[in-house]
C-alpha cells in the first residue's frame, strides 16, 4: 500500500470493531485442522462426518459422476435462477423419498417440499418459520445432539430444552427418560427427532420405541421436526431408514423433515437439502410456502442449482435410482463391517468394558463411551483424532487402521481414568 | 394422570374435528392446521410477480421487462462459453465433493478479492482483508447485515432511495433500523447529488451506508467520479461505514476496472469497508449462487477476529457454501484463455445492452415522442428507470402486454432488436 494511503488510514482513528472478540473455532473443524498439521504416518481423523472408502479416500458416487457428465453435455440446461422454493423436480422427488410414494400425505396433497441449503439450511429456514411466523417458541433437542442444532435454535430465539436420550450405563437409548421428558413438555413445543443414525451417538429407537414416542408427541400436542440426514445411508435401505417418518405421518401427525443429501448422495459441498412439510389441511400450504419464500429471500434468495439437478436426475430415473441404491448399500455395508471388525478386535484384546454398542449403534457415528481425557491420550500417543465427547466417525475406520485404533482404545481405557 | 387423559381425549376429538377445517379456537384443540392459523399469506414478490403475470399472457408480442437476468438478442438465457468450458475442465479433473470450509473455496475468495480491488493496490498483501464465499449477493448482504447487528447494534443502515427491493427485507429481518439517503432525482431521471450529500452529512456517526458500486439497481443512475470523491470525503469526516454492493462489475461498462473504480478509490482514501459481490450477472451463474463478502479491516489482528465472527454467523445459516459455481469462477480466473474469453463475452453483454439503450432512445424519437429520453442512454447497466408512473405501467401491461415493475423500472436485458420498436411504440402510447 502506498505511503499516502497508509497516512490516510492512520487518520481514521481507532477502529469501531476493537470490541470484536476472537470467536472460538467450531470444534469439529478445529480437530481437522489439528489433524492436518500432524505429520505422524499413522494418524487417523475420526472427527468430521464424511464417508471414506477402505483406502481412506473420499468417494464421489459413480452415478453422480455419470449424471454430471450428462449435464455438462446437455445444452438445454442453463444456470438461470431457480424458483425461491427450488427446483420442482427435486423437491418433489426428495419429498417422495422420505415419505414414500404411497404416503397418504402425498396422495392427499398434504405434503410439499422446499429446497434448502442442505440440512443446515432446512433447519434454519424451518426454525425461523416456526418461531417468527407460526408462534412456536420452545424446542426440545435430544441430549446429546448435533452441535449446530443448538446454535441454530438459539440464534433464532427458541427456549431450548433437552430430553434425555443417551444412557451412559447401557450406551444405548434412555427411552424412559425420553418419554418422561416429552410428557412434561408444554403443548406446541417443537421436538427435534433424528429420523435414523442419531448424531452423535449412533443410537436409534426401535420400532416399538418409535411408537411410544409418537404416542407421547400426539398426546402432548407437540410438533415433530425430524432431522433426516442419513436416509438410506444408515441401514443401506431407504425404506428401513424412513420408517419413523412414515409411521408418524400414518398417525396423522403434522411434521417437518429436514433432509440432507450430503451423505446419502455424497454431495457434501453442493449443499443439497429439502424441507419436507406435512400438514393436515392442503389449504395451508400456500400460506406456509409464501412465508417461507419470504424468509428464504432474505437468506439466499433462491437455492443452488447444480446439486439439486443431480439428485432430481437420479431419483426420477429408474436405472440411475437403482444404481444409487447400490451405492448406499455399499457405504452402509462397509461401515457395518468396520463396526464388526473394531468390535472383534476389542474383544480379542480383552479391552476392559463392554463394546457391543459399537455394533448395536448405526450410521456414521459411534459414541464410544471414551472420556475427554481418554480421547486426549489417543491423540497424544496414537495420533488418533476424535471428538472430546468420545464420538468417532466409523467411516474413517479402515482395514488398515482398525488395528491401530483398537490398540489406542485399549490402552486409553486400560490406563486413563475417565475423569 | 387425569389431566393427561382429559388432554388426550379432547385432543383426539379435536383432531377429527380439525381435519379439513382451518379455524380452531380452544387451546387444547390446537392441532391439524391450527398451528398454521396465524400464518398469513405473504404478499407476492413485486419483482418475481411480474414474470408470473407475464407467463399467463397469451399475446404473441408480449415482452417481459421484469426479472434482472440477461437475455441474448433472441430473448434467450445466455450461458457463457467460458463457463461451459470451465465446467468441462472441472469434469475432467474429477474433483471430490468434500465439504468446503465455512468460508468457502480459498482460491475463489482470492479471485473475488483481486477482481474487486485490483492487484496493484497492495491491499490484499496487507493481511487486513477477509473474503468469505457467500450465497451470491443476497447471502453476502445477509452475513454482513448480521455482523453489523451483532457488533454495531445501534447503527442504522442507510440505503439509497430507491434501492434493490431485497435490501430492506434483508436488513429489517435482522432487526436493523433502515433509513434512506436521497439518490434518484425524478425530475432529471439522474443523480440527486445535493440531496445525497446533505443526507450523508446528517447521518449519525457509525451509520452504515449502502453504496451500489456501479449500475445502480433499480435506476441505472450512477454517481460521477466527482460525486464519489465527495461522498468518500463526507463518509470519512462523518465517520460513517461504507458497505458496497457490487453485483455488476464488468457488466455495467464492459470494463472490470472502470466498474470497480469507486471501491478502489475508497481503499486509496484509507476507508475500512464491507463489500458484497455477486457473480450472477457478470458470469451468468445466477442459479449457482456465487458471491463473496469482504471486510476491509484496519489491521490483520482485527481481520482475524472479524473472520472468526463471520464463521460463527455462517455456520447456523448454511454451514458452508456450494462449491460448483465457485470452482467455475476460480477455473476461469486462473486460465488466461478462459479469462480472455470471459472478458469478451462480458463485454458482449454490456455492449448489447448499451446498443439497446441507444436504439430505444432513437425509436422513441421516431415514434414522435416529445419527451426527453436522454436518461435511457445516460443510465447504465441492466436496468433503466423510465420515469413511467404506476398508472402508465399498468397501461403498458393491459394495453400492450409489456411487463415491468410499477416503479417504472425496465430490464434492458429483456429488450431485443426485434421488440425494441414495439416497446418504443408502447412507451410513447402511454406517455404522449
Amino acid at each position: 500500500m502506498s505511503e499516502n494511503s497508509e497516512a490516510k488510514k492512520a487518520k481514521l482513528g481507532s477502529s469501531r470493531f476493537s470490541e470484536v472478540e476472537q470467536a472460538p473455532p467450531v470444534a469439529v473443524f478445529a480437530l481437522t485442522a489439528a489433524y492436518k498439521a500432524d505429520t505422524h504416518p499413522q494418524k487417523a481423523n475420526l472427527g468430521v462426518g464424511a464417508y471414506r472408502t477402505d483406502e481412506g479416500q473420499p468417494w464421489v458416487l459413480p452415478v453422480v459422476r455419470e449424471v454430471e457428465s450428462q449435464m455438462a453435455a446437455d445444452h438445454s440446461l442453463n444456470h438461470e435462477y431457480l424458483p425461491i422454493a427450488g427446483l420442482p423436480e427435486f423437491t418433489s422427488a426428495a419429498t417422495k423419498l422420505v415419505l414414500g410414494d404411497d404416503s397418504p400425505a402425498l396422495l392427499e396433497h398434504r405434503a410439499i417440499g422446499f429446497q434448502t441449503l442442505s440440512g443446515t439450511g432446512a433447519l434454519r429456514l424451518a426454525a425461523e418459520f416456526l418461531k417468527l411466523r407460526a408462534n412456536h417458541s420452545v424446542v426440545y433437542l435430544p441430549d446429546p445432539t448435533w452441535g449446530n442444532h443448538t446454535s441454530i435454535f438459539q440464534l433464532v430465539g427458541f427456549d431450548i430444552r433437552k430430553y434425555r436420550y443417551w444412557k451412559p450405563e447401557t450406551k444405548g437409548l434412555d427411552i424412559d427418560g425420553l418419554i418422561e421428558d416429552l410428557k412434561n413438555a408444554p403443548e406446541n413445543a417443537v421436538v427435534v427427532l433424528h429420523a435414523c443414525a442419531h448424531n452423535p451417538t449412533g443410537v436409534d429407537p426401535t420400532q416399538e420405541q418409535w411408537k411410544k414416542i409418537a404416542e407421547v408427541v400426539k398426546a402432548g400436542n407437540l410438533f415433530t421436526f425430524f432431522d433426516s440426514a442419513y436416509i438410506g445411508f444408515a441401514s443401506g435401505d431407504v425404506e428401513t431408514d424412513r420408517w419413523a417418518v412414515r409411521y408418524f405421518v400414518s398417525q396423522g401427525l403434522e411434521l417437518f423433515t429436514a433432509q440432507s443429501f450430503s451423505k446419502n448422495f455424497g454431495l457434501y459441498n453442493e449443499r443439497v437439502g429439502n424441507l419436507a412439510i406435512v400438514v393436515n389441511d392442503p389449504g395451508v400450504h400456500g400460506r406456509v410456502k409464501s412465508q417461507m419464500e419470504k424468509l428464504a429471500r432474505a437468506m439466499w434468495s433462491n437455492p443452488p442449482n447444480h446439486g439439486a439437478r443431480i439428485v432430481a436426475s437420479v431419483l426420477t430415473n429408474p436405472t440411475l435410482s437403482a444404481q444409487w441404491k447400490e451405492h448406499i448399500a455399499t457405504m452402509a455395508d462397509r461401515i457395518r463391517q468396520m463396526r464388526e471388525l473394531l468390535y472383534q478386535k476389542l474383544k480379542l484384546q480383552g479391552t476392559p468394558g463392554t463394546w457391543n454398542h459399537i455394533v448395536d449403534q448405526i450410521g456414521m457415528f459411534s459414541y464410544t463411551g471414551l472420556s475427554a481425557k481418554q480421547v486426549e491420550f489417543m491423540k497424544e500417543k496414537y495420533h488418533i483424532y476424535a471428538m472430546k465427547s468420545g464420538r468417532i466417525n466409523m467411516c474413517a475406520v479402515t482395514t488398515s487402521n482398525v488395528e491401530h485404533i483398537a490398540k489406542a482404545i485399549h490402552e486409553a481405557v486400560s490406563n486413563i481414568q475417565p475423569s | 394422570m387425569w389431566k393427561m387423559a382429559l388432554r388426550q381425549s379432547s385432543v383426539i376429538a379435536a383432531r377429527y374435528a380439525a381435519i379439513g377445517s382451518r379455524s380452531l379456537s380452544t387451546s387444547s384443540s390446537r392441532k391439524s392446521g391450527a398451528w398454521w392459523d396465524g400464518v398469513e399469506m405473504g404478499p407476492p414478490d413485486p419483482i418475481l410477480g411480474v414474470t408470473e403475470a407475464f407467463k399467463k399472457d397469451s399475446n404473441p408480442q408480449k415482452i417481459n421487462l421484469g426479472v434482472g437476468a440477461y437475455r441474448d438478442d433472441a430473448g434467450k438465457p445466455f450461458v457463457l462459453e467460458a463457463v461451459t468450458k470451465a465446467e468441462e475442465i472441472l469434469l475432467s479433473k474429477k474433483l471430490d465433493k468434500e465439504y468446503l470450509g465455512i468460508t468457502g473455496l480459498a482460491e475463489f475468495n482470492k479471485s473475488a478479492a483481486t477482481l474487486a480491488f485490483g492487484s496493484e493496490s497492495g491491499l490484499l498483501e496487507s493481511g487486513r482483508v477477509v473474503t468469505v464465499q457467500s450465497l451470491s449477493g443476497t447471502g453476502s448482504l445477509r452475513v454482513g447485515s448480521m455482523f453489523f447487528k451483532k457488533f454495531m447494534p445501534t447503527a442504522a443502515i442507510y440505503l439509497p432511495a430507491p434501492s434493490w427491493g431485497n435490501h430492506t427485507p434483508i436488513f429489517k429481518h435482522v432487526g436493523h433500523e433502515v433509513k434512506s439517503y436521497r439518490y434518484y432525482d425524478k425530475n432529471t431521471c439522474g443523480f440527486d447529488a445535493a440531496g445525497a450529500m446533505e443526507d450523508l452529512n446528517n447521518a449519525p456517526e457509525g451509520s452504515v451506508i449502502m453504496l451500489h458500486a456501479c449500475a445502480h439497481n433499480p435506476t441505472g443512475v450512477d454517481p460521477t467520479r466527482e460525486d464519489w470523491k465527495e461522498m468518500s470525503s463526507i463518509i470519512k469526516n462523518k465517520k460513517l461505514f461504507p458497505f458496497f454492493d457490487m453485483a455488476y462489475q464488468g457488466f455495467a461498462s464492459g470494463d472490470l476496472d472502470i466498474d470497480a473504480w469507486p471501491i478502489r478509490y475508497f481503499v486509496e482514501e484509507g476507508h475500512c469497508m464491507a463489500l458484497s459481490q455477486s457473480f450472477s450477472k457478470n458470469m451468468g451463474l445466477y442459479g449457482e449462487r456465487v458471491g463473496a463478502f469482504t471486510f476491509v479491516c484496519s489491521s490483520p489482528d482485527e481481520m482475524k477476529r472479524v473472520e472468526s465472527q463471520l464463521k460463527i454467523i455462517i455456520r447456523p445459516l448454511y454451514s458452508n457454501p456450494p462449491v460448483h459455481g465457485a470452482r467455475i469462477v476460480a477455473e476461469i480466473m486462473k486460465s488466461p484463455e478462459l479469462h480472455g474469453l470471459w472478458l469478451n463475452e462480458m463485454k458482449g453483454m454490456a455492449d448489447r445492452i448499451i446498443t439497446m439503450r441507444e436504439q430505444l432512445k432513437s425509436n422513441l424519437a421516431e415514434e414522435g415522442s416529445q419527451r426527453n429520453w436522454e436518461h435511457i442512454t445516460d443510465q447504465i447497466g441492466m436496468f433503466c428507470f423510465t420515469g413511467l408512473t404506476p398508472e402508465q405501467v399498468d397501461k403498458m401491461k393491459n394495453d400492450h402486454s409489456v411487463y415491468l415493475t410499477r416503479d417504472g423500472r425496465i430490464s434492458i436485458a429483456g429488450v431485443s432488436s426485434t421488440n425494441n420498436r414495439y416497446l418504443a411504440h408502447a412507451m410513447h402510447a402511454v406517455t404522449k
